[in-house]
C-alpha cells in the first residue's frame, strides 16, 4: 500500500494549511495534523480506495470538533484586544481581520467555508466531509459569507462597546 | 436577493465565485449580474473574502513539512502516538521551544496546551521558592495519594524519581484550570526541586513537550483525560529525561478514563 503512505504524505501541506486557519493557532493546527496522521495510519484497513485527500479532511475535521466540544466545557479567556474592532491600517491589517473575521464564524461554517476556498474541495465533496446534504452545506457558506461581509463591514453583534 | 423563481440562483452565485458554476449556466449569471449590481457587489465581497484568505493562509503549504509529521515515525508501534513521544523528543524541543519563545509575540490566544502548562509552572514557581510550607501533606502520610485522587478525581500516582536523586517531598491541592489540581514536590540532596503536576484535561492526547520559562521549565504531556507537566530548572536534558521516566511510570498504568465519576476504590491502602 505504498500508495496509501504516498497519498496521505502528499496531503500533509494541505492539511497543515487548512488546520492552521481552522484553529489559527500554529501550534494547535500542528497538534491536530498529527492527531490527523496518527488515526489514518492507524485506520488504513478502512481506507476503501476514494479520495485521500478528502478522507483525511474528514478525520481532522471531526477531531477539531471533538476538540471546541471538550473546549466549550470550560471557560475560556480572550485578549480584550479579540473584540476591539477590526484594525485601520498597517500592512498585515488585513489578514489580522480576515483572521478575526473567521474566529467570529460558527464551526461548522467556518469548516465549510475553508474547505471550498482554501482547499479547493467541490460542494459535494465538503457534503461528505460535513456529512450533510449539499443543501446545508450552501447555506452554511452562504452565512459564514455574510457574517464576514457583516465583521469587516464594522456591523458586529450588539455585545460590543457596552458603555 | 435573488427570488426562488428568478433565472439566477443564491446557489448559482457561490458557485460562479466557486467556479464550480457549469459552463452552460455562465453567460446567465453574467447576464444577471449585469443588471443586478446589488448581487454583483455581494460576489466581488466573496471573491474578496477567499483571496483575502488564501493570502493569508496560503503560504502555510509551502513551509517544510517539520520532522514531526515523518509517517515512518508515527506509524511505529501499536500506538504510534507514544513512539512519537519518546522518540520525538528532539523535535518536540525545536518545535515546541521555537513555539513557546515565539508566543510571547503571537497575536493568537495561547492554546489550551499552554494554558495549561502555565498554570504548572506558576504553581511550580510559587511552591518550590517556599522554605516552611512547600507541600501541604507529607510523602510518608497514607492520605496523600488518596485525598488527591478523589479531588482531582483520577487514580493518581506520584513516579518514583530516585534514579535521579529526587525524593518525593509530598504533594498539595491546587485549584487548576479544569478543576482540582494535584502537585507533588521533589527534593534533590543539594535542595534542587522538581515538581510533578496533574489535573484534567479537555485536550487530545499530545506527546512530549518541552517549554521553558526564565528559570523553570516544563515537560507537558496528556494521556487520557489527565495532563501531566514536570517542572523543574530549565536544564533540557535533564527534565526531559525525568519527564520520560514519570511518563514511562504513568503508562505503565490503566487509563483513567475508567474511574470517571467513581470514588477511589481503596481508599486509605
Amino acid at each position: 500500500m505504498g500508495g496509501f503512505r504516498q497519498g496521505v504524505e502528499a496531503s500533509v501541506p494541505a492539511l497543515r494549511r487548512y488546520a492552521r486557519a481552522l484553529t489559527r493557532d500554529a501550534e494547535l493546527a500542528d497538534d491536530l495534523v498529527q492527531d490527523t496522521l496518527v488515526r489514518a495510519l492507524r485506520a488504513e484497513h478502512l481506507f476503501h480506495g476514494g479520495d485521500i485527500r478528502s478522507w483525511l479532511y474528514t478525520i481532522l475535521t471531526n477531531l477539531n470538533r471533538n476538540r471546541l466540544r471538550a473546549l466549550a466545557r470550560r471557560p475560556t479567556m480572550m485578549a480584550i484586544d479579540d473584540n476591539d474592532a477590526p484594525d485601520m491600517a498597517g500592512p498585515e491589517a488585513g489578514g489580522r481581520d480576515i483572521e478575526r473575521a473567521l474566529a467570529t464564524l460558527v464551526e461548522d461554517q467556518r469548516t465549510a467555508l475553508l474547505l471550498v476556498v482554501l482547499e479547493g474541495l467541490t460542494y459535494r465533496e465538503v457534503a461528505e466531509v460535513q456529512g450533510v446534504p449539499i443543501g446545508t452545506v450552501m447555506s452554511r457558506l452562504a452565512r459564514a459569507r455574510m457574517q464576514i461581509k457583516d465583521y469587516l463591514d464594522g456591523r458586529r453583534p450588539p455585545l460590543r462597546r457596552v458603555k | 436577493m435573488i427570488d426562488r423563481d428568478s433565472p439566477v440562483t443564491t446557489d448559482e452565485l457561490h458557485a460562479y465565485v466557486d467556479d464550480m458554476l457549469p459552463p452552460d449556466r455562465r453567460p446567465a449569471v453574467e447576464a444577471w449580474l449585469a443588471t443586478h449590481p446589488d448581487d454583483a457587489a455581494h460576489v466581488a465581497q466573496w471573491r474578496a473574502q477567499a483571496e483575502a484568505i488564501r493570502a493569508h493562509y496560503g503560504a502555510v503549504a509551502e513551509e517544510p513539512t517539520p520532522d514531526r509529521f515523518d509517517l515512518d515515525r508515527l506509524a511505529v508501534g501499536g500506538r504510534p502516538w507514544r513512539a512519537v513521544a519518546l522518540a520525538g523528543i528532539a523535535a518536540a524541543l525545536i518545535g515546541c521551544v521555537v513555539g513557546w519563545l515565539a508566543h510571547g509575540a503571537s497575536a493568537g490566544a495561547p492554546s489550551a496546551f499552554e494554558q495549561f502548562t502555565a498554570e504548572a509552572l506558576n504553581a511550580h514557581k510559587v511552591y518550590v521558592v517556599e522554605v516552611r510550607h512547600p507541600i501541604e501533606v507529607q510523602a510518608g502520610e497514607d492520605h496523600l495519594l488518596p485525598w488527591l485522587s478523589r479531588r482531582v478525581g483520577a487514580n493518581l500516582r506520584a513516579p518514583n524519581l530516585e534514579s535521579y536523586s529526587l525524593k518525593l517531598m509530598g504533594g498539595r491541592l491546587l485549584p487548576g484550570l479544569n478543576g482540582p489540581a494535584a502537585m507533588f514536590m521533589y527534593e534533590t540532596p543539594a535542595g534542587e526541586r522538581y515538581t510533578f503536576y496533574c489535573s484534567r484535561s479537555n485536550t487530545a492526547r499530545t506527546a512530549l513537550r518541552y517549554n521553558a520559562a526564565g528559570d523553570a521549565a516544563a515537560v507537558l504531556w496528556v494521556e487520557g483525560d489527565i495532563g501531566y507537566v514536570v517542572s523543574g530548572p530549565a536544564e533540557r536534558n535533564r527534565l526531559l529525561d525525568i519527564a520520560q521516566t514519570a511518563y514511562q511510570q504513568m503508562e505503565a498504568r490503566v487509563p483513567t478514563r475508567a474511574t470517571e465519576n467513581l470514588p477511589i476504590a481503596r481508599r486509605g491502602s
